[in-house]
């Protein structure tokens, strides 16, 4: 029997990123999946001029910190579960250490450190290169919810 | 330009189309400003692009998000009429409804005035503002 070699890790974040790209909000942002591991996923955005919360110092807006933790969360939650459930933002809290680098990608890394039957517990932070020198720290709280997930669970590179 | 000649502008005109204007991520929402008396609304008109979950549809939380920061820094702006922008020291979010793919409304209450920092209540809704969506609490240090 052929041994199957595991996916380096751009590979798995690369067949991860069409699930970014369910979101509508995600695409208009054009959020990459960037790094996808049960112990750290990333999300990456470049920087948009679209995107700039203070035309006087150029640095991207706090909304679009928000949004890249927010996707990452729920990436960091979903590379944990045997299979999809749909889920919702319970709450999330972030803390601007300091601003965004204008002209640089910001990413937003995440992992999820509890998960209960109900509940997801996950922290994080945005970065420029590394989460040790983070721009915000975050954590969040997802709650499962009913229905039918976003999306499914074939294919979903491990 | 400061921000301070900016809303003072518009206030002079009631046409609060310049202050979002001058802030490109609140251009890419198009949000928009309703002040009557000392009333202030900011509205997140809903669009397609919106959306996170397209199969409830529901709008996508880092959008809500992103609006209630919106309207409590465009909130501060008009209060505080500093020439610089408030920056946010930290940011909670309680989601506690589904977003529907309809206009959100965001309404602000100064919990308190601090010289430096001020703390906010943001409460964003669609149908009704007793039935909020989100509600911010945040923290900003002012501008000079």
């Amino acid at each position: 029997m052929t041994e199957i070699p595991p996916l380096n890790e751009e590979e798995i974040a690369r067949r991860w990123q069409k699930f970014v790209h369910v979101s509508p909000y995600n695409r208009e942002l054009n959020l990459q999946s960037d790094v996808v591991r049960p112990d750290w996923c990333a999300i990456k955005i470049e920087y948009q001029d679209a995107l700039v919360g203070d035309p006087q110092t150029g640095v991207l807006h706090g909304g679009v910190i928000t949004v890249l933790l927010d996707v990452a969360f729920g990436f960091a939650i979903f590379v944990k579960l045997p299979a999809f459930r749909p889920m919702a933002t319970l709450d999330l809290r972030i803390d601007y250490l300091k601003p965004a680098t204008p002209g640089r990608a910001v990413l937003g890394g995440a992992v999820c450190y509890k998960l209960t039957s109900e509940l997801a517990f996950v922290r994080g932070c945005a970065y420029h290169e590394s989460p040790d020198d983070p721009i915000a720290t975050a954590v969040g709280i997802y709650m499962f919810t009913e229905g039918r997930p976003v999306i499914s669970y074939e294919e979903v590179p491990r | 330009m400061n921000y301070s000649d900016i809303v003072t502008r518009c206030r002079a005109s009631n046409d609060w189309a310049p202050l979002v204007e001058a802030i490109p991520f609140a251009r890419f929402l198009n949000l928009r400003i309703d002040v009557k008396g000392d009333a202030f609304t900011c509205i997140l008109p809903f669009e397609q692009k919106l959306i996170g979950n397209p199969v409830l549809p529901a709008l996508h939380g880092g959008a809500t998000g992103g609006f209630l920061e919106c309207a409590g820094l465009f909130y501060l702006l008009l209060e505080m009429e500093t020439r610089s922008l408030p920056k946010t020291i930290d940011f909670n979010i309680d989601y506690l409804r589904t977003g529907l793919p309809r206009d959100t409304y965001a309404n602000v209450v100064m919990v308190k005035q601090g010289r430096r920092v001020v703390n906010l209540r943001i409460e964003a809704w669609q149908s009704s503002p007793d039935k909020p969506i989100a509600l911010g609490h945040c923290n900003f240090m002012l501008g000079a």
